[in-house]
């Protein structure tokens, strides 16, 4: 069936077990599950990244072509992020174009690369006015185990990282050279099992959830997106906790999935 | 298929093809069966720079209802590629070849799936392409195959598939893009490894007669290479992950909790949900003949608890 | 004259046999001559070949050879007489609607539970999202399924909760003769109900309960293993093992079993 029943007392089992400060999977509250992430696992795209988050996972493939700018904006290329929910990520999905929640994700997804100025529009102008790179972001969920925006999130950003600008090929360029990033944003999930929050909800935990929170930092601690969702409500003082604890975690993903993370970012130029 | 040759020699004249292959040679294949967590089978198949993804569901309910069939389950193959599974960028959704795709692919797998035995519910087939780089409907039916039976789901065979086609002035095998792209002629096919039977055939570009029971033969003679890396991707699995094994418990359980089909269905073949009819007219001879040859782990029922010690690991 | 050493009255302990047989693949041959067809196989000819992935079994029953596969792998497949634990998906005036966890969600009557039911009053005694425990009344040859409450054992639920496991580890979980779980309910002090479709329903306090999901989770992955007995005492209770490990490792002499007991029949839960 396409609903996901989740017994009452089932339900109610996890949220007790939340106030114990424990969780289905044997984590705590404040815990990530592994993490594990390929580059370069796409040949056809020009970047490419294979995330697995406990067992979640997503594949990212970036590809580049060549564009008009829109004609408001002539000094800038383009960027786009869409995300595939697609039915053999879990029993629950139904085939068809993205739905609601499908749009979400991309879109918060997206904020959080776009306004920390990870790839700055101003740097995909080949000609200014005339043309531009257009940067499609395509997220493809394979396996769907909760928390598609943090999973989703870290791949972007990875398969960014390891893009190729196909100057050469598409002869508007000497060479190709890989795309330069300027920030590293890490998104965290929160939810509200009853009264208790998690990070990194499972599947099951969503289906349960009261409401959700997700809030991404970029290098300096400073705030790029958030989105609250599922119903429910955060009180104020929830809200400047998960952001403390985001802050936190995004320098724990950073330190985890990248050596030196401030080497791998390219200051703007001027 | 085929815009006009330009200054590429597909093929030359030792009948080494732009890939460094001869006019026989399959492309590299690797198969993996039980990849995904949430679906019910799976499997991930490279194929020469082909990555396609496997995955089943099923036997389930079936949405939306009117397309139930109330004498059996229905088949549904969903082929799919990824946008960034080609050169230029694809836009997401099915288009009129994936469509395409889709119904023949399911029509093959529906040939092979018991699908009586669960009426009233779907199969339901993904394949997502990941990576493309022609022969891409071959290696998805081919990874479908192992999914299925990953899943569990009754089938009378696994079903390889192959494509052959025209390159240069020759019946070639297994074309990658540009092949693909540049060449005279392509041949998909599929076959029941046991009685040879062709589940999927297709031909587009321009054969002979010769040239076409010529490419035939060749993709026979490579579905067969193929049923045998299916075969080990699915043993594989289950050698490796020891946690898989039966224990002797679940066996017994299974035999005590099941029943032998009745008479009835042993003629059609297959698991039916009929009274065990211990009584019943069998089509037996005089003699209980006990063939030569084969074990025959002859265990009276009233001692199925005896445990001989090639049994006993401890 | 083979010895049986299965020790029956004791908890659970079970012989754990890693069964050598052969692993056969759909339209695999796996006999040929005049044998009964069994389950997962068919015949042409005289060629008996395997319909699913699973293990070759060869046996006589009653006297005659069949051939069967057992499958390694495959969802839940009703039979009539299965003990399940179902949520309700959906309800109309006479019946409530119960995914369980088979390929179509099974109908369960008014006329078919311990109460008196008025018609259109069957919100009164069910929500969606409740849990119960089922039996499996009725299979037909169009996969329609129907299930009962009436019955010693079968009740709505409340409190605990539910863990789904693979169902072909049902077995390994309830033991032989019930030994394994009788030991898990002991030591946990939990109820703990098993259903034949995967899925297990378990109460008591917090902490146990998330004790008896490790347990089931390790028995899930680890179920072919010997010893499990005691690894699954020791997770459960630290104290009890070392009685169990002991008698295993044979400290005391093994107890033999009575072949008389030794018969099949129809475990009822």
């Amino acid at each position: 069936m396409f609903y996901n029943v989740i017994s009452e007392l089932t339900r109610q089992y996890v949220y007790k077990l939340a106030e114990s400060g424990k969780r289905r999977d044997g984590r705590v509250l404040d815990q990530f599950r592994d993490i594990t992430v390929q580059t370069g696992v796409i040949g056809t795209a020009e970047g490419s990244a294979r995330v697995r988050l406990g067992k979640t996972e997503i594949v990212v493939g970036i590809k580049m072509q060549p564009g008009e700018p829109y004609p408001d904006s002539p000094d800038q290329g383009v960027m786009t992020t869409n995300l595939e929910l697609i039915p053999m990520a879990s029993p629950y999905i139904e085939p068809g174009p993205p739905g609601a929640e499908a749009i979400e994700m991309a879109r918060v997804i997206d904020r959080g690369i776009r306004e920390s100025g990870t790839i700055p529009l101003s740097d995909l102008v080949i000609t200014p006015g005339e043309k531009v790179w257009v940067l499609f972001i395509d997220i493809h969920v394979l396996d769907y185990d909760g928390n598609l925006f943090d999973a989703g999130t870290i791949g972007v950003i990875k398969a960014l990282e390891n893009t190729v600008v196909p100057a050469k090929d598409y002869e508007v360029g000497e060479e190709n050279f890989p795309l330069k990033i300027r920030n590293i944003p890490i998104s965290t999930t929160f939810v509200k099992l009853g009264k208790v929050i998690a990070v990194d909800p499972t599947a099951e935990e969503e289906s349960v959830a009261t409401s959700r929170l997700t809030i991404t930092t970029d290098l300096n601690g400073d705030l790029r997106a958030m989105q609250k969702g599922i119903g429910g409500g955060f009180t104020l003082e929830e809200v400047e906790t998960c952001i403390e604890k985001s802050i936190r975690f995004g320098k724990q993903l950073r330190s985890l999935l990248w050596e030196k993370p401030e080497d791998v970012v390219t200051p703007e130029e001027g | 298929m085929g815009s006009p040759k330009e200054d590429i020699t597909l093929i030359d004249e030792k009948g080494r093809r732009l890939d460094g292959r001869l006019p026989n040679e399959l492309r590299p294949i690797k198969i993996m069966a039980g990849v995904l967590n949430r679906a019910d089978g799976s499997a991930y198949v490279e194929w020469g720079n082909n990555k396609i993804l496997a995955a089943v569901y099923g036997p389930r309910e079936v949405h939306p209802r009117h397309l139930q069939n109330p004498q059996k389950a229905i088949v549904q193959c969903r082929y799919n590629m990824a946008a960034f599974s080609v050169q230029d960028r694809k836009r997401p959704g099915p288009d009129r070849r994936s469509i395409e795709i889709s119904k023949i692919l399911s029509e093959a797998l529906e040939s092979v799936v018991l699908v009586e035995r669960f009426p009233r519910t779907t199969i339901d087939v993904y394949l997502e392409v990941l990576q493309a780089d022609a022969g891409t409907r071959c290696a998805a039916l081919t990874a479908a195959s192992v999914a299925l039976a990953d899943a569990g789901i009754p089938m009378k065979d696994l079903i390889p598939a192959c494509a052959v086609g025209k390159v240069g002035g020759r019946v070639v095998l297994d074309l990658f893009k540009e092949e693909d792209n540049y060449g005279e002629a392509d041949l998909p096919i599929a076959i029941i490894p046991r009685t040879k039977e062709l589940v999927l055939l297709q031909m587009d570009g321009h054969l002979t007669v010769e040239e076409f029971k010529e490419g035939l033969k060749m993709a026979y003679e490579a579905c067969e290479k193929i049923y045998e890396l299916q075969k080990q991707a699915l043993l594989e699995k289950y050698t490796k992950r020891k946690d898989d094994l039966l224990d002797k418990e679940t066996v017994e359980k299974f035999l005590e909790r099941t029943e032998i089909p009745s008479e009835k269905t042993e003629l059609e073949g297959g698991e039916g949900g009929g009274e065990e009819e211990i009584e019943a007219e069998e089509i037996v001879e005089e003699e209980e003949e006990v063939p030569e040859g084969e074990e025959v782990e002859e265990v009276p029922e009233t001692e199925l608890l005896e445990i001989g010690e090639e049994f006993m690991e401890e | 004259m083979i010895e049986v050493v299965i020790d029956m009255e004791s908890e659970g302990e079970s012989i754990s046999t890693h069964l050598k047989g052969e692993i056969v693949i759909p339209g695999q041959l796996i006999a040929e001559g005049r044998y009964r067809v069994g389950r997962w196989v068919y015949r042409e000819g005289d060629k008996y070949y395997a319909y699913k992935l699973g293990l070759k079994d060869i046996r006589s029953v009653k006297g005659k050879p069949t051939v069967n596969v057992i499958p390694l792998a495959g969802k839940y497949d009703p039979m009539v007489g299965d003990l399940v634990i179902g949520v309700v998906v959906d309800m109309g005036p006479t019946t409530w609607l119960f995914d369980i966890n088979g390929p179509n969600p099974a109908p369960l009557h008014i006329t078919e539970t311990p109460w008196k039911v008025d018609f259109g009053a069957t919100g009164r005694y069910f929500k969606v999202a409740d849990a119960a425990v089922l039996r499996v009344l009725y299979k037909d040859d169009t996969s329609h399924v129907q299930v009962t409450l009436k019955g010693p054992g079968l009740k709505k639920l409340h409190g605990g909760v539910i863990t789904e496991i693979a169902p072909s580890k049902i077995p390994r979980v309830i033991g032989k003769n019930g030994s394994m779980i009788a030991m898990m309910k002991r030591l946990s002090r939990c109820q703990i109900i098993v259903g034949q479709n995967g899925r297990i329903w378990i109460s008591g306090e917090v902490e146990q309960v998330k004790l008896v999901e490790e347990a089931l989770r390790y028995i899930e992955n680890h179920s072919h293993l010997s010893g499990l007995t005691a690894k699954v005492a020791e997770l459960l209770d630290g104290d009890a093992s070392d009685a169990v490990r002991a008698r295993e490792e044979g400290d005391a002499p093994p107890r033999r079993g009575r072949r008389e007991n030794v018969k099949f029949e129809r475990r009822k839960e």
